[in-house]
């Protein structure tokens, strides 16, 4: 399902970011990102979500190669349907509430009309904030801001949900609650890529583990040695 | 489409200050171009009437026949840059001179001015050389004295006319290009405004000509506002000179909605420039 070919990623004023990784995820996996600030994580995730092309080496997510050729933008488009994103700030629009937050990933993407107001219902529902739609993000507390974008992370049913550092900026409840939701939805068929520094949140679980230092995959539980 | 519709008219509702400032700013940058637009039509207007002005005036021998003269007519107003071709007999010449001496007018005795043929040329042909080339044609004419028509003054109002169209030209560029740039600046503005917007946008999927189409609807919607209140603007500025200073020409129906269109393109192009920049930065 994604696989990447000794990709690397350098900055000219940085250097590597992503140096040489080389990883697998299979279908319906959930897989830890961990490591130190500034090893690499959010930039492995920006290269799976085609935010960012590789410097060298080559990506396959479900389909689409990125190289350092790059990718049409179409392609990238039609990608992005297919896989849902969500960030430790949230990103959602402060002048729309819940429900428009989530209908709007709809609006953008053709999908018809009629369709949308229950799909987003359902979503906030699954999402436990079913009577929360008219709300602004303002009078949403952190944890209810980070369930309404994985509501609109999952408006395309994605088959892969990438979540860099989620639970970040939440308390211990409000991280407990946000987890359990990513856990269920993994548990339905979704792959999940979750970047975290929470090593608690890691050792209770018995999830895949890839750690990464300057730029490089250190180890993978899923492997005996760092690939 | 529609969607699209619908977010052009949230960003004018949801940021009504930032669309009402780019809306005057692209109205005030259109104006100083419809002031200079409206100064270049009154020189160009002056210029042609002083143009239509030019004639050759050649004088015919006195006791010559009527024929030649009249055969000579003929020719001339076969000339291809001829309009209008007239023979003043010598009585015509003197009334028409006492009708415009006025007091003065008995200084004139019959007998005194010559017959001459008045030629007035087409539009068009009217520069220094095709004067003097129809002038020298009509001299050939054994019965013509002498030809006349103001050699220095066509050659003087043609330069005027070079220099006004130079100097117009540039100016009129010098403004275009200085309300190009503002208009995008102010879409730029309206661009960032929505930087949010456009990541998520692009994030959950959207392609990149689904991203523009608001803003191009925006620029567009806004050139076409911005050009109206320019157009209403310097409408407003003839009149008042019209009234108070000197009487002067408004553009034409068409060159006004010609004006207001490009508004909007400029809008147009303005909005396409800045969002496909900010498209490839992101």
């Amino acid at each position: 399902m994604i696989r990447l070919a000794k990709v690397s990623k350098e900055y000219p004023r940085t250097g590597f970011a992503v140096d040489g990784v080389s990883l697998h995820i299979a279908k319906g996996e959930f897989v830890f990102l961990t490591g130190p600030s500034g090893s690499g994580k959010s930039t492995l995730l920006k290269l799976v979500f085609l935010e960012e092309r590789p410097t060298s080496g080559q990506l396959k997510v479900s389909g689409t190669i990125s190289s350092p050729r790059g990718v049409p933008s179409r392609e990238v488009a039609r990608l992005r349907r297919k896989l849902g994103v969500v960030f430790q700030d949230f990103r959602l629009l402060e002048d729309r509430t819940a429900h428009e937050n989530v209908a709007f990933a709809l609006e953008v993407t053709d999908t018809p009309a009629a369709v949308i107001p229950g799909r987003v219902s359902r979503l906030l529902t699954q999402v436990g904030l079913a009577a929360k739609g008219s709300a602004f993000p303002r009078e949403l507390s952190g944890g209810e801001q980070q369930r309404v974008a994985i509501a609109r992370a999952l408006v395309h049913d994605p088959f892969l949900l990438i979540a860099d550092e989620p639970t970040g900026n939440l308390d211990d409840r409000a991280t407990r609650v946000v987890f359990q939701l990513l856990r269920d939805i993994n548990a339905a068929g979704t792959a999940v890529i979750m970047a975290t520094h929470d090593l608690d949140l890691i050792r209770r679980t018995q999830y895949r583990t890839v750690e990464m230092l300057h730029g490089r995959v250190v180890a993978d539980s899923a492997v005996a040695s760092p690939v | 489409m529609r969607l699209a519709l619908r977010e052009t008219l949230l960003a004018f509702r949801r940021a009504p200050l930032l669309s009402a400032l780019s809306i005057i700013t692209i109205a005030f940058s259109l104006f100083a171009f419809g002031l200079f637009g409206l100064v270049a039509v009154n020189i160009r207007d002056t210029l042609r009437h002083a143009e239509e002005r030019v004639e050759i005036r050649a004088f015919v021998s006195d006791a010559t026949p009527v024929e030649a003269v009249g055969a000579a007519l003929g020719d001339i107003s076969s000339f291809p840059e001829v309009a209008h071709v007239a023979y003043i007999s010598p009585d015509s010449a003197l009334s028409r001179a006492r009708r415009e001496l006025g007091e003065f007018s008995d200084v004139f005795e019959a007998g005194v001015l010559p017959g001459s043929i008045e030629i007035r040329l087409k539009a068009g042909s009217r520069d220094p050389a095709s004067v003097k080339s129809v002038a020298d044609r009509v001299g050939t004419y054994a019965f013509i004295d002498d030809v006349r028509y103001g050699e220095d003054w066509v050659t003087k109002l043609y330069q005027i006319r070079t220099v006004a169209t130079l100097v117009g030209l540039v100016l009129g560029l010098a403004f275009a290009a200085v309300a190009v740039i503002i208009i995008g600046a102010t879409i730029r503005m309206a661009v960032l405004a929505r930087e949010r917007e456009i990541a998520i946008m692009r994030l959950v999927g959207a392609t990149d000509a689904f991203v523009r189409l608001p803003f191009l609807i925006e620029g567009f919607i806004k050139g076409i506002l911005g050009g109206g209140l320019a157009l209403l603007l310097t409408w407003l500025a003839n009149s008042l000179i019209s009234h108070y200073l000197l009487r002067t020409s408004f553009f034409d129906p068409a060159v006004a909605v010609l004006g207001v269109l490009a508004g909007a393109l400029i809008g147009l192009v303005g909005s396409a420039v800045s969002v496909s920049r900010h498209l490839r930065r992101v």
